[in-house]
């Protein structure tokens, strides 16, 4: 087992994926020589050189596009987008293009397409650099949208990501690209449409991915010292959704609370929620609670701490939960 | 094949110091408007039997097309996109490329499809709504329509660099609009492929209307000299005449194949019909400006020199009657024509197993509780 961080994790993933099959080209904006904006392509275009790991023009539709051109020729191409707030001049190419072209052939071409797309706040950057879109792929039917927590899970993730003959849309949290963690690099790759169960619970189940399942399971420690027991699933599929495995913890604890940095109108907690209970309306003992950022743009960094969802949040959202079922004395 | 790598500075690009790129500055005509041959004509000959080639996929083009039209007034079509008047732009070129080259066409390029081997039934799945894609692409290495337009440009570009991986000396080609050519997509396209010198060819019909909006309200500078801004040869011919149609895309295309880097021929032309059947071109566009068009007709021009060449009449008679066969054939198979089941289409979003699939059961219980399963 080597100790890793994520970005590292992620930067194997790939080095690996290239070496076992050479259908798979990386390209992206200042990916090679300098090895991405957060060096998570580190050394890949001096080992496979520049017709395997593409320095492209500053360009993202054509970053997209050209990758689904790649595919169309029987290339895996992996897409770095530099930012998430800079996917959107490449949207049309991925929910119309991308996302579609399968279905329209009715099943026959394939587009082994991933998207790499680091994501999330907290690092305080300036503006367009660190939002949550991940509710506007898990929107689009013909996508896969995935995003990783830990270097483990990153690395398996990746590779599997990486074989899927179908589009993926692949979130890595960039403020954990430093976090260290075990990594099995002989580890099979993931299952690109299970949800993984962190942390067993009694009283309630936290839902999270990405930069989240972090926060979540620092609540889950808190509260556990306060001598709530919570559970932590960490999603890492958005689009499927595991709804068995999601429905299977929250009836075993009847209260979930749900944690996400995109803002919660119309995110993905308000699916999860209508999921949990459609499944568990019985065994709930509180509605879903939902604990992410307002409807606000994201807001300079001087400010952002306030704006993303951190610990004391989300414990404010497992009392909310808890709170539901006690007398109105204990509220 | 040897090629220039990938992330290297590629070779320059001919531009106008190059004195055959130069020559191609002047929009090459062959055959005038009037069937008679041009001195440019005259100088280069014509292949007779090229001629008679390119007149028939011309005429059978126009049989099709126009029954299109009758089946789409008569409901048996949503919507058809009418490529009359573009014939020659569209046969013309592709009859210069080799069967191996992939293309990515627009949405108006039935004559080209015809020439690649698509059946009637192929091309009018889409416009009587039972597909968003009516034939297989890779066994006419020819993509399907892309609606968005611009967009299949960049597909053409990676295709094209995966040619270039490939070590195939094969040529992507990719039409597309005066319209499109305004799109981002399409600029981006131009400057990858000229970036990477990959093996592209950009065919642009310019048919002088973006469904209402006019070329002079689309372009500050006309696409031919845009095409050298971003470091592609570029020819530009009357769309309008096949046999120069055919003699400049053929030399693009040994151009493009010889490592030369990407190619533009822009063709000048003219959409007879409306953008679409919903169109209504009459508010935007005179009569006396179709007129003109019409006097330009690519089919009738082709006859006039094929006569004057010698070609008998008995002869037209045959491709006239063949473009009648076609129609029918057309209409027979639009008919024909049935949609899919909405069962079947849960199976074939993924490549893997994904659980969508299980929405099926849910629409096979609706089907059942309200009688209409089958």
């Amino acid at each position: 087992m080597a100790v890793l961080p994520l970005g590292k994790a992620l930067n194997l993933a790939m080095r690996r994926s290239l070496a076992e099959d050479d259908r798979v080209v990386v390209l992206g904006e200042d990916i090679g020589t300098l090895g991405g904006v957060f060096r998570v392509t580190d050394g890949l275009a001096a080992e496979f050189g520049p017709d395997r790991v593409i320095d492209t023009p500053l360009a993202e539709s054509g970053i997209v596009g050209t990758a689904i051109g790649l595919a169309l020729r029987g290339f895996r191409p992996v897409c770095e987008i530099q930012f998430d707030g800079f996917v959107y001049p490449a949207f049309d190419q991925i929910v119309s293009q991308l996302a579609k072209m399968r279905a329209r052939s009715r099943g026959r071409v394939r587009l082994p397409v991933v998207i790499r797309i680091p994501a999330g706040g907290g690092i305080g950057a300036v503006e367009h650099h660190s939002e949550s879109n991940e509710a506007y792929f898990a929107h689009t039917a013909g996508l896969r949208v995935v995003s990783c927590s830990n270097p483990q899970d990153g690395y398996r993730l990746l590779r599997a990501a990486i074989r899927s003959d179908d589009p993926v849309v692949f979130f890595e949290p960039k403020r954990a690209y430093w976090d260290k963690g075990e990594v099995d690099l002989e580890a099979s790759p993931a299952s690109l449409d299970r949800a993984l169960v962190l942390r067993k619970g009694r009283d309630c189940t936290l839902i999270a991915h990405g930069p989240s399942v972090k926060v979540a399971l620092a609540a889950a420690e808190a509260a556990e010292e306060d001598g709530v027991s919570v559970g932590v699933v960490d999603l890492r599929s958005i689009s499927p959704l595991d709804v068995e495995t999601l429905q299977r913890c929250v009836a075993e604890t009847g209260r979930a609370v749900v944690v996400h940095e995109a803002s919660t109108f119309l995110g993905i907690g308000a699916e999860i929620a209508a999921v949990v209970t459609e499944g568990c309306f019985r065994e709930l003992k509180a509605p879903v609670q939902r604990v992410g950022a307002y409807q606000l743009p994201y807001p300079p960094a001087h400010v952002e701490d306030a704006f993303l969802p951190d610990v004391d949040r989300v414990l404010l959202g497992i009392d909310r939960s808890l709170s539901f079922g006690r007398t109105a004395a204990h509220v | 094949m040897s090629h220039p790598a990938l992330n290297q500075t590629p070779a320059p690009p001919a531009t106008r110091t190059d004195p055959s790129a130069l020559a191609a500055r002047v929009p090459l005509q062959l055959v005038g408007p009037d069937g008679r041959l041009t001195e440019a004509g005259h100088l280069r000959g014509v292949d007779v039997d090229l001629a008679r080639r390119l007149y028939r996929d011309m005429v059978l083009a126009r049989a099709l097309d126009r029954e299109a039209v009758a089946l789409q007034r008569q409901g048996e079509l949503s919507l058809w996109l009418q490529c009359e008047g573009q014939e020659a732009a569209q046969v013309g070129s592709v009859h210069a490329l080799a069967d191996r080259d992939h293309i990515f066409p627009s949405y108006r390029e039935h004559a080209v499809g015809l020439v690649r081997g698509l059946t009637p039934a192929e091309l009018l799945a889409q416009w009587r709504g039972i597909a968003h894609a009516g034939w297989d692409p890779a066994e006419h290495h020819l993509h399907f329509n892309s609606l968005v337009l611009g967009t299949q440009t960049l597909h053409a570009v990676g295709y094209a660099l995966g040619c270039r991986l490939d070590g195939d000396d094969s040529v992507t080609v990719v039409y597309f609009g005066d319209g499109a050519a305004s799109q981002g997509d399409v600029n981006e396209a131009f400057n990858w492929a000229a970036t990477m010198a990959l093996p592209v060819l950009f065919v642009c019909q310019n048919n002088q209307w973006a469904i209402s909006t006019p070329t002079s309200k689309q372009f500050g500078t006309s696409l031919h000299d845009r095409a050298a801004g971003f470091g592609l040869r570029s020819w530009w011919v009357d769309g309008n005449d096949a046999l120069a149609v055919h003699a400049v895309t053929t030399e693009a295309v040994e151009s493009v194949r010889r490592g030369q880097g990407p190619a533009l021929v822009e063709a000048e032309t003219y959409r007879i019909g409306g953008h679409s059947t919903s169109d209504d071109p009459k508010r935007y566009r005179t009569d006396e400006e179709l007129d003109a068009w019409r006097r330009r007709d690519p089919l009738a021009r082709l006859r006039t020199a094929l006569t004057d060449l010698g070609v008998e009449a008995a002869w037209f008679d045959t491709v006239d009657a063949d473009g009648r066969e076609l129609a029918a054939r057309t209409r027979a198979e639009c008919q024909a024509l049935a949609g899919p089941d909405l069962r079947d289409l849960f199976a074939e979003v993924y490549a893997d197993p994904h659980p969508v699939e299980r929405e099926r059961a849910s629409y096979e219980a609706h089907l059942e509780l309200t009688g209409r399963g089958r």
